[in-house]
This record gives C-alpha cells, structure tokens and sequence, in this order.
C-alpha cells in the first residue's frame, strides 16, 4: 500500500544536536552530546528521500538498512528501526556516537551535494537510546546445532561474532582479560564520548542472546588456543584481542614519572574511574602543564580528559592540522573546550627534577614534505629548531600495535613480525585450521566499526565452517 | 585482582595452590588501602575478580646448586620456588631475610624445603646483620644460579654482590602494574638498556641487567595519592569486618 504524498521541500540544513556548553563540559565527565528529541528525530528522517538506489549503505562497513530505519523513523514505529539496525549491527548505541559518519554513510548521502547530508549516526543514536529506555527485544532462539565456539576478548570484533554465531545456533563462550567487556568502548573512550552504561547495556544485550562472557581469562595465559581446541572441546576460535600494546617515542628520560602512555592515562581515568579517586581506589596524578603527544582519537580523548581534571593542555603533533587523523567532531569539540595545539613539532627528550618526576620537555620543529606516490606527506626536522616547554605531565599517545601475548604463545599461528597483527585472509581465516582473528589484531589500529565489519564476515566463514565441518 | 567494583588492580605474586581443590594462595603485607582492605575479608567473602597467573612462568631445570634468597613477605613464594627447585634435583641453599626478629617468617617451612637454611635481619636482632655474609659464602661455597625475591632495594643489593662471582642471578621485579597484561606500560622497567614490560616480559628478570635505580623511582611516582586513600579508608572507620584483626 504504497502512500502517495506530495513531495516535501528539500531542507538543506541538518537538525543541530544539543550539546553541553563548552566551559560547562570541560569541567564534567558527562555526555558532551545529548541526542536528539523525538521532535527532533522526526525532523532529521523527514529530510531523508528514501532513495531507492542507497549510497549511504554501500559505505557501511556492516551494512546497515539505513534507508528502512529511518523510514521506521519518518512512521514513529521505533522497535521497529532498531530491529532493522540489529539485523546488521549489534551495537548501535555505540556506533551512532563514535563511528566517523563523514567518511563513511554520511559522505555518500546524495543530499550532501547539495547541503548537509542525513545525520544518519544521530538518528542511529536516537534509536538505540530509544530502545534502551522502552525495553530491548530478543530475537527468536535458534536450534542448537551442537557447535561450539570460543571468541577470545569482548571488544567491538568479539562481541559482534559471538552475536552473530549465537544467533545461528553455535554455544558461545567469550573469553576476556579484564574484568569488564566492552574493550576499548570501556577502557579507552571516556565517559563524556561515549558512557559506560552504555557499553555494559550493549554488553549485557549479547549476554542475553545466550553467549557465556568469562571475565578475567588472558588467553595465552590462562589458557591457550590449542588447549581450548583439544581440552576445551571447541571447535572453532575467533580471536579479536585488539591493539591495546602502547608505542613509546624512544627519547631519552621517557620513563620519568608523570610520563603515562595514552592506554595507562585513560585505563586509570576510565576503566579504573580514577577521576573518582577517591572515591575509586585507582589514583591519577595529574600536573597544571600537561603535553599530549599525537593527533588521533586517542590523543584527543586523553587531552579532553586532562581538561577535565583541571589541567591545561597542548597537544604536540608532529604534521599540520589537516593531517589530523582524530574525528572532526572531537577535534571541534576539544578546541571548543580550550585545546592548545602545537602543531610541527616532536619531543626530543624528557627531564626530570630530584624526585624523578618530569619538569621540562626539549622538542623540534618539523616540516611536511612533498606527498609521496599514495599522497601521504612525509615529515623531516627542521636543523636547530629545538625548544624546551616547561611540562610536569606527558602522556604519550603515538599509537598502539596489537597485544602480543597471544601471537607469542599459539604455536604454528602466522603474525606479522614487523606489525604484530595476525596474518588473515579477506574472511578472516588465519594460518591454523578453524581458527579466525580480526578487528584491531589483524588491522592494527583502526575504527570500531571496522573491526564489527571483520567481525561479520569472520562470523559468516566460521558459520560455513562449522556447518561443513562433521 | 580486584577487590570490588571501586576497587584497584593489584599485582599478587602466587605463594602456594592446591591442584586437587581448585585453591591458589597469596601473602601479602597490608600496606595500602587495597591490601589493608583485603586483610579484612572475612572467610568466604567474595573478591570480584582475579586473573591468572600472568606473566611467564619461572625457569625451572637442573642448574645444580641454586641459592635462592627471600625477603620480607616474598620469602612465601619464593619458597614454592625452592620447592620446584629441588624436585628438579638441586641442591638447594635458601636465605631468608626480614627486618628484625619479629618480622621473621616461615623459618620452619624453609628449613624442611631446602638443603641449607641461612636467616639475616636489618638490624642484627635475628641471624646475621644485613646480607654483606653472603660475600663469605659465595666466596666459600660455587653456586650455578641464584634466585631472589624481596623488596627492591634488597635484590639491587644481592645482585650487586653476586655480579663479581659470575652467579646468574634472576630477581622478579615488582613495578606498579595495573591490567598486567601488556596494555599500559606503567610497569616497564629497563633490562639491559631496553625497556621491558614487567607485567608480560617478566616477572623475572637478569639481575644484573636491571636498572634499579630507575625502578625505586618509579615505584614511588603514586605515593602521596596512595597514602591519601589508605588514610582516607582508614579515618573513614576502614575495616568493617567487626574487630577480628587489631
Ligand atoms: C582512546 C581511543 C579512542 C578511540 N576512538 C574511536 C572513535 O571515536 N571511533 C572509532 O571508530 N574508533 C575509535 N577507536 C578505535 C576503536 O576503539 C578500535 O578500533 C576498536 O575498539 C577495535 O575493536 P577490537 O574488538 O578489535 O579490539 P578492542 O576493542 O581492543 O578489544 C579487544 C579486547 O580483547 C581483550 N584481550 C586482549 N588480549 C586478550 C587475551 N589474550 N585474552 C582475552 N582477552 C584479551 C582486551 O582486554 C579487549 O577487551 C579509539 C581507540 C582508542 C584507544
Ligand atoms: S601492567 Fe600494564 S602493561 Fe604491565
């Protein structure tokens, strides 16, 4: 019963989400975001043109019915939306606040070329908030097929194929080394981005459809791969332990106190609620002159958190503005709450005072060089451009290479040497029989939706796997 | 381990397991707030979780003779250490270090471990007066390897007096850690001039490739914030279990 309705105006400019001021926010871990109303929501889906060829879809990495959930939207049948998101994406709540939409959907929505395009992430957002307050629903329990699996780490790759597989009636037992899930969602990206509630609400969801999370199991440690498969009786593993190993600049002095790598910085402040000590036990010392070296997502979620423990930032990143890589949202959000940014310039060296706590860091100045074939810019120092800058935090935020322990204690399981990351093919398939990995440890360090993309197809190769196998 | 949702993650070194019930156990001095705190749970109290064992297992073969030496509360797993040590067929020499004859523990469990007992205290009350008598003895007696464990400053000196012998010398280190499994980076510690991470490289470490100087300091970068929270509990009424510890 298709509707005949006259065509609706196009309004070229998307619908504003509240926010919290800026000097308000930087003193506070809540929601900097604060999602749209149901007004506001319907508003936004109105100026969608359903196309009947979507773009938008094509440029989701886990391909989401984008246009059908905000039909869903435009029609107020909401359990509906979410059921359509579900069917791809377990995880929308997360998604629709940390995913880099204008790179992605968003970039290839048509009504970007004439004005803002759909803000298909806030509408995402809207739904999984939605549900969240009206109560989830679960989808129907499949037959056992007597298959069992193991996924190792429940971060965004992990908790999507024990979904996935759950849900095509394989047992699913989820081992993980911390004593909360979530992966980087709870130990990395800080309340104010994205709450903890949240992530333990989409934890518990994959929970609920069956899969049997095991806190506190270091595979390769506790257990390893071989044992699970010969002991354990599972007949397949799919690891997803991230990058979560920290890269330091190698300078001089770099072991001071008051010199934190990015993962320690934010599993202190967020894992460990450390902006709650003392409430929490978990301390963080945090100087007035605190430098952030980097320019990811990383370095802007440390940044914006030393911001809200009092202190005032720069942030030292060694190419220019536009090679930014962090989100264009947080880099305006941070600005916003007064980040300083030193832009060309690397740490050389680190001083320390009596104690051996950190005072003083020497840098250089750098310059890009021409784009190489790829176009990607090179940096070279500049000669006699050094600098001191009086500091007494750093923390180091430069990256992360895939945890290692694994890849060290799985004999025969073929990894990079250079990079860490374990050698997979496009499904997944790594060099040991039934045996699967993706998301960060494949990749290196990459985005949350890209690791739920591997996570699928992974699924998807282990369902006909674990169908073919006797 | 972690104690309780608001808790920390501490680092607990294993001093003893039961196989058969499915138990391990730890000796811990109530130093902190998280220590004191858990010196206050009661039998069968929950602890929210505890991961393990980390870290990479001890090297244990034939060396011959091993002397194997423990301070303060490490002389607890140092001693499943000399246990392990001598089911491999060594001979095994243990020293037990405390800071006075009070502070002296588990004599009777060393003496029945090992071959050969030694005791030593800071201040002379007990045995002998601090660890410079191990110069005679390695001077004596040839060792093949030598284990310590024990506070920092105590395995920086042992080391130091085994150096010119030639005696491998393995010291565990104990860093602040927070995950331990290799994602923080608070526990690095440099081993001949490279940085390591004590949580996944070692425990255990060559003594005399460590940078322990380096290591005190580090240890102490948290002070005041931990004395802060151990006071706080400890003003705020601290143990709750109903008196049953002084
Ligand atoms: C601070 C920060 C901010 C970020 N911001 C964004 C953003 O805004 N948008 C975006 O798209 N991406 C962002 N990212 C990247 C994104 O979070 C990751 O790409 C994504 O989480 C990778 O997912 P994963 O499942 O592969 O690994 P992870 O999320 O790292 O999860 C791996 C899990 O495995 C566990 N584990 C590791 N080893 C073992 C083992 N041996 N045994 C058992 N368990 C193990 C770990 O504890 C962890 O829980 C950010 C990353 C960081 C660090
Ligand atoms: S304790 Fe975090 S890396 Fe070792």
């Amino acid at each position: 019963m298709a509707e005949t309705k006259p065509k609706p105006k196009l309004n070229k400019k998307a619908v504003e989400m509240a926010k919290q001021e800026p000097k308000v926010r930087a003193k506070n871990f809540k929601e900097v975001a604060l999602g749209y109303t149901e007004a506001e929501a319907q508003e936004e889906a109105s100026r969608c043109l359903t196309c009947p060829k979507p773009q938008c879809m094509t440029a989701c990495p886990v391909e989401v019915p984008i246009p059908t959930f905000i039909k869903c939207i435009k029609e107020k049948k909401y359990a509906e939306g979410i059921a359509a998101i579900k069917t791809k994406n377990a995880l929308p709540a997360v998604c629709g606040r940390v995913c880099p939409q204008e790179v992605q959907c968003q970039s290839k929505c048509v009504i970007g070329k004439m004005g803002d395009p759909i803000s298909i992430g806030r509408l995402e957002r809207f739904l999984a908030d939605w549900e969240r307050e009206n109560g989830s629903q679960l989808p129907p329990k499949p037959t056992p097929t007597g298959k069992k699996v193991a996924v190792i780490g429940a971060g965004p790759a992990g908790l999507t194929v024990a979904a996935d597989l759950i849900k095509q009636g394989h047992e699913v037992t989820e081992f993980e080394a911390l004593h909360v899930g979530g992966g980087v969602l709870s130990y990395g990206i800080p309340e104010f981005r994205l709450p903890k509630a949240i992530v333990q609400n989409e934890v518990n969801y994959v929970q609920k459809l069956g899969v049997d999370l095991r806190l506190g199991n270091l595979i390769g440690r506790t257990h390893t791969i071989p044992e699970l498969m010969k002991e354990g009786g599972y007949d397949a593993v799919f690891i997803g332990s991230g990058a979560g190993l920290p890269q330091f600049t190698g300078c001089p002095g770099e072991n001071l106190g008051g010199i934190y790598s990015a993962n320690e910085f934010l599993i202190r402040v967020n894992l460990m609620k450390g902006y709650l000590f003392p409430e929490y036990d978990t301390p963080i010392r945090i100087g007035k002159h605190v430098v952030v070296i980097g320019g990811g997502n990383v370095a802007m979620d440390c940044a914006r958190c030393s911001m809200r423990l009092g202190s005032d930032v720069c942030l030292v990143y060694r190419r220019s503005r536009d090679e930014l890589p962090a989100r264009h949202e947080e880099i305006e959000n941070a600005e916003e709450e007064g980040l300083v940014c030193k832009f060309l310039a690397a740490p050389v060296e680190f001083y320390g005072d009596e104690r051996g706590w950190v005072k003083s860091m020497k840098a250089v100045c750098m310059e890009l060089t021409e784009p190489d074939a790829k176009g990607r810019r090179g940096v070279k120092v500049i000669p006699d451009s050094e600098f001191t800058m009086e500091v007494d935090t750093v923390i180091i935020a430069i990256g992360q290479t895939p945890n290692p322990i694994i890849q060290r204690t799985t004999e025969g399981l073929q990894s990079d040497p250079r990079h860490g990351t374990i050698t997979v093919n496009e499904v997944g398939k790594t060099s040991l029989d039934g045996v699967y990995a993706g998301g960060d440890v494949a990749t290196g360090a990459a985005t949350v939706i890209s690791a739920m993309g591997a996570g699928k197809r992974a699924a998807k190769a282990m369902h006909e796997y674990l169908t073919n196998k006797k | 381990m972690v104690p309780h949702e608001k808790g920390e993650r501490v680092p607990l070194t294993i001093s003893g397991y039961d196989a058969k019930k499915g138990t391990v156990s730890f000796a811990f001095h109530e130093v902190g707030k998280t220590t004191k705190e858990l010196g206050c749970y009661s039998e069968g109290q929950e602890i929210l979780n505890v991961t393990g064992p980390l870290g990479n297992p001890s090297e244990i073969k034939k060396f011959g003779k091993v002397l194997c030496i423990g301070g303060s509360i490490m002389i607890a797993p140092l001693l499943l250490q000399v246990k392990a040590m001598k089911a491999a067929g060594n001979q095994v020499t243990t020293v037990l270090g405390a800071r006075t004859k009070e502070a002296m523990i588990m004599e009777k469990e060393a003496k029945t471990l090992s071959d050969k007992v030694y005791v030593a205290t800071d201040d002379g009350s007990y045995g002998n007066k601090g660890l410079d008598f191990l110069n005679d003895l390695l001077k004596k007696e040839k060792f093949d390897r030598c284990v310590v464990m024990g506070p920092v400053v105590m395995m920086r000196d042992v080391s130091a007096i085994t150096k010119p012998f030639g005696i491998p010398t393995v010291v565990t280190l104990t860093p602040i850690m927070i995950d331990g499994m290799g994602m923080c980076g608070v526990c690095r510690v440099t081993v001949g001039g490279k940085m390591m991470f004590g949580c996944v490289d070692g425990p255990e470490f060559d003594g005399h490739q460590t940078n322990f100087e380096e290591l005190i300091l580090r240890q102490r970068t948290m002070l005041p914030e931990e004395r802060l929270g151990s006071l706080l509990w400890e003003t705020s009424g601290g143990c709750k279990c109903g008196g049953n510890k002084a």
